[in-house]
């Protein structure tokens, strides 16, 4: 972003060390301040600019700039000041902190600034690593995955079933379900829809079901067991199921085909 | 008539399974190519074997995540990309850190990802790191709330040419000023 190390001369003197009282023009401000990735970020790089050392950070100093570039942003009412206002509290609190006298028995109390300067540290890091990771070649971009053309085909195709065989199965379905009969009472409005959402849906997490697993031949009623069947006929019929068996009388499997 | 048995046509025939997959194929894909037994170790040399007979061409035979496939030498990248002009924007650098947060800090919550950047985090950012393929769910952290963990996907390694996440380039550290003095 904005870190071009300093590499200017005046009259002929090298001179490294940006003067510490260099005035920022608030216009050009402005220009900057949206490309900030948050308080972090706008901090290592007042750090960087003003040639602060990151383990002995001079708080005031560095309060005092981070304020004006906080302000600057109200200004031109930036969305993200909430996370720059609760830094600055943060860097206020420190500031006081350091400013407290240390009774002599907690001398050995953390710097105020450790926490700040170990979550910068983290903050850089991660910068870096986010710069790395963006340039590394990576497929789509870079890197191009050779495919030659070859027209997959997959090594047993599951043989067709055919009508007698699912009547067959058909039947079976209606056999046991006779011998669970109930007496039932009322009437149920069965939409053959709404069991081919029932069943789609099934497929689509179980993937292959056996025909006969699709009817609960205990639980439902005879009614039921049909507009089932009628739902499973018509998805076929619309190819959204395909149903395949093996060999003759074998278990017919039911899957979506999608 | 190929036979197995013979080491060329054993070459040949991890070649072309490998040159028609749309995507990586596993030592245990390439065994399934031989009805007969055949050893790892010896699959394994095979494929080092066809590394070496690609050496002088145009494609490269590399290992990723998930898998072997060719892909393309890289200096053909520029050239190849004139081909499709509508190339895959930049991703902002909002991106770039979350997703390098996820790939060094997994498994991570959200929560962390916004203590390290210091700003809240846009969830269609998540989204879209998501879509892509790079990140998913692994779990949830065992906290109030219990806020899911993110991790990346074999298909980050994939796509970034990698094996597993110690390739990933070292972090490098907070480099520190030559000449710190300042004071309050």
């Amino acid at each position: 972003m904005i870190e071009t190390p300093l590499n200017a001369k005046i009259k002929g003197e090298a001179f490294t060390e940006l003067p510490l009282d260099l005035y920022i023009p608030p216009d050009a401000l402005e220009v900057y301040l949206e490309s900030f990735e948050g308080p972090l970020d706008l901090l290592l790089y007042l750090i960087r600019k003003h040639n602060l050392d990151i383990l002995d950070i001079p708080m005031a100093e560095l309060t005092r700039q981070y304020m004006q570039y906080v302000d600057k942003m109200h200004a031109i009412k930036l969305e993200l000041a909430g996370d720059y206002l609760l830094m600055s509290a943060m860097m206020i609190e420190i500031k006081s902190r350091m400013l407290l006298p240390k009774p002599a028995e907690i001398e050995s109390e953390e710097d105020p600034r450790a926490e700040l300067v170990r979550r910068l540290m983290e903050y850089e890091i991660i910068k870096l690593a986010a710069q790395q990771l963006d340039e590394m070649p990576k497929v789509g971009d870079d890197i191009s995955v050779a495919s030659a053309y070859y027209q997959h085909i997959s090594q047993i195709k599951p043989p067709d079933v055919n009508l007698d065989d699912l009547a067959a199965a058909w039947r079976n379905v209606l056999k046991r379900a006779s011998h669970f009969e109930h007496h039932k009472v009322g009437k149920a409005e069965l939409s053959v829809r709404e069991h081919m959402s029932i069943i789609l849906r099934r497929l689509k997490t179980e993937k292959l079901v056996e025909f006969s697993n699709l009817f609960d031949v205990v639980q439902d009623g005879i009614p039921k067991l049909v507009v089932c069947f009628l739902a499973i006929l018509e998805l076929a019929r619309e190819g959204l199921l395909r149903i395949t068996q093996q060999a003759a009388f074998s278990p017919i499997y039911v899957q979506s085909n999608s | 008539m190929l036979e197995a048995n013979n080491l060329k046509d054993i070459k040949n025939i991890l070649e072309a399974a490998l040159l028609t997959s749309h995507q990586p194929l596993s030592l245990d894909d390439l065994l399934r190519l031989f009805p007969e037994r055949m050893e790892r170790t010896s699959l394994r040399m095979m494929l080092d074997e066809l590394k070496q007979d690609w050496a002088e061409r145009t494609l490269e035979l590399v290992e990723v995540a998930s898998g072997y496939r060719f892909q393309a030498r890289l200096e053909y990248a520029v050239f190849l990309a004139r081909l499709n002009p509508e190339k895959q924007g930049k991703y902002s650098r909002a991106l770039l850190e979350t997703l390098a947060i996820i790939a060094y800090r997994q498994p991570v919550t959200r929560g962390d990802i916004e203590d390290i950047r210091g700003v809240a985090i846009n969830q269609n950012l998540i989204r879209q790191l998501q879509e892509r393929d790079w990140i998913d769910i692994v779990g949830q952290r065992d906290v109030p709330g219990r806020p899911s963990l993110y991790a990346t996907t074999q298909h980050f390694l994939d796509d970034l040419n990698l094996r597993s996440l110690d390739e990933l380039p070292e972090m490098q550290n907070f480099l520190p000023l030559e000449n710190p003095t300042l004071d309050l």
